[in-house]
């Protein structure tokens, strides 16, 4: 299901250009077709965009490049093997400071990162990640996600 | 009264000063847990036997602490030498030496400055006494070794209190609690007060495995085990708010332990392959569990591992910014206040390597059935009192 949103999205965004909406006035007695170019919106709403983010790759890291924690979630992820996408949300001028934000939100701490989604679904920060990998939840759930095969 | 010694990291006056002179005998329990407070200060060993004086004629001595050296001001270049704390006892078999206690109980000051002379008095008078006196040098020997630990425990107090600690010097009574205060001093003692009870615990566990008792209540006990795990935690947890570097550091730990500290304690890996064979007979599944085990806990580590050098080297580069610019106040202050950013992430490390450890007890408990589980405790708490009793040991070595 959410890798057809994904291809629904992409598809919403390589044909922005080129779609036509055909704007319909209401009223009984005339009718105006009026074409009209009309680019689909791309969600303002940070969390919306993390969410979209994170359903499209199988391990999906948010990080910031000076963050060392975020660097030991990405080795323990490289050192299983696993490749995962990683977002520094400081190379993003645009987006990054208000996801950094609605991240802060999401997890409830004084740090946004490191956020770690597999599958589209949230796993956590750091203690949550290394918590499952303990308890042996963490590689299920990466086979799940078609990040590990063996 | 060994609480007290080992406890005693604030260097109250008068528990340490009824402690000298006693060199008779000390027990190895005596001294696995002394040598918690034994670390923080250079300790001497003394033994009555003459031929095994620590004191020779141009002896070179360092305090094993290292930098209180000019606090003294002997003049003598000194050597390495241990002190321990014994039984009282030993006081009342020689009445020579319990005159040198009570001098030391009644005028601390007017002690601590004939201790330094004493220093030197040491050197002067081992030349000339060597050989030439019979009967009166133990008691020399003794009266000046006396007198170095006095010069010990006034740098012990000197060092307290720059360190900004609080000497309670036998105002307040109570001191099983010690609420807010150094963090540091607090978490020794609560740490020494855990391990007393670490050892009851595993002890009762023992004798309950050995007597064959039926599983539901050996579980009580292994659940026990388990809790008391999860309390030393939470007591790191707090500490490690209060001062990191301390926790980091692994002082409240015995060398040998700290030889083998890994982000401010065990290593979980370590610990499991150090069980390995003793748990036998494992099913399959339980095998698998715990090679899994090894295995992620192992890539937790490696991961953590990285992480700190990463931290390592920016912490580096950020105090590595402009040595050779004009250098403004402003910019120095501004590099300070990002490494001290820093520091609170060293914090975050050392929280996730204690959840690592907590976590892989926790799921090596879950692997085993009771009787492993209890089994795996006991091995566990052995390897860890071998370790500090290798350390007593190495305390205690005679030096020549």
């Amino acid at each position: 299901m959410q890798y057809q949103a994904a291809t629904t999205t992409d598809s919403w965004r390589t044909t922005s250009n080129t779609g036509h909406y055909y704007h319909y006035n209401g009223y009984n007695y005339s009718y105006n077709y009026v074409p009209v170019k009309h680019y689909p919106t791309i969600s303002t709403d940070p969390l919306e965009r993390v969410a979209k983010l994170a359903s499209q790759n199988a391990v999906v890291i948010f990080s910031l490049s000076t963050c060392c924690m975020c660097y030991a979630v990405k080795s323990l992820f490289s050192g299983m093997g696993v490749n995962p996408t990683v977002y520094e949300l400081d190379e993003d001028p645009v987006r990054g400071k208000e996801i950094e934000r609605a991240l802060v939100r999401l997890m409830g701490s004084a740090t946004a990162v490191p956020v770690v989604f597999i599958g589209g679904k949230l796993v956590g920060s750091m203690d949550r990640v290394m918590g499952a990998h303990i308890n042996g939840t963490l590689v299920p759930l990466l086979k799940e996600a078609g990040a590990l095969w063996l | 009264m060994n609480k007290k010694n080992r406890g005693d990291e604030t260097g109250r006056n008068d528990t340490g000063f009824t402690d000298l002179g006693e060199l008779q005998h000390y027990d190895a329990v005596d001294l696995s847990r002394s040598s918690v407070y034994n670390e923080r200060n250079a300790a001497v060993v003394i033994n009555n036997n003459n031929n095994a004086l620590q004191f020779r004629p141009h002896h070179h001595m360092n305090f094993g602490s290292g930098t209180e050296m000019s606090s003294i001001g002997t003049g003598v270049d000194t050597g390495q030498f241990m002190m321990h704390h014994h039984n009282k006892s030993a006081i009342a078999d020689n009445s020579q030496q319990t005159d040198t206690s009570t001098d030391i109980d009644t005028d601390d000051k007017n002690q601590f400055n004939s201790g330094q002379h004493g220093g030197q008095i040491v050197v002067d008078s081992m030349e000339g006494s060597m050989g030439k006196i019979g009967d009166p040098k133990a008691y020399v020997q003794q009266l000046e070794s006396s007198r170095i630990k006095l010069t010990h425990l006034e740098q012990e107090l000197k060092r307290a209190r720059q360190q900004g600690m609080f000497i309670a010097a036998g105002a307040s009574g109570d001191h099983n609690s010690v609420v807010g205060g150094n963090g540091a001093l607090a978490f020794d003692m609560d740490y020494s007060r855990w391990l007393d009870d670490h050892q009851r615990l595993i002890n009762d566990l023992r004798s309950a495995v050995n007597t064959q008792i039926p599983d539901n209540e050996l579980r009580i006990l292994v659940e026990a085990v388990m809790s008391h795990y999860d309390e030393i935690f939470r007591l790191k947890s707090i500490a490690t708010k209060s001062d990191v570097f301390h926790m980091l550091s692994g002082m409240w730990k015995t060398p040998a332990e700290r030889c083998f500290l890994w982000i401010g304690g065990f290593r979980s890996s370590e610990i499991l392959k150090m069980l390995g064979n003793h748990l036998e007979p494992l099913t399959d599944q339980q095998l698998m569990g715990i090679c899994n085990l090894q295995q992620s806990s192992q890539q937790a580590e490696d991961a953590l591992s990285q992480g700190m050098e990463a931290l390592q080297q920016s912490l580096v580069d950020t105090l590595s910014v402009g040595f050779t610019s004009s250098g403004n106040v402003g910019d120095y202050m501004g590099q300070m206040a990002i490494a001290m950013g820093k520091i609170t992430t060293l914090e975050n490390f050392l929280h996730q390597a204690d959840l690592l450890r907590q976590q892989t007890l926790q799921q090596l408990h879950r692997i085993l059935t009771t009787r492993q589980s209890a089994r795996a405790f006991l091995v566990i708490s052995d390897y860890m009192s071998r370790l500090r009793a290798l350390s007593s040991l190495w305390l205690a070595r005679p030096k020549d």
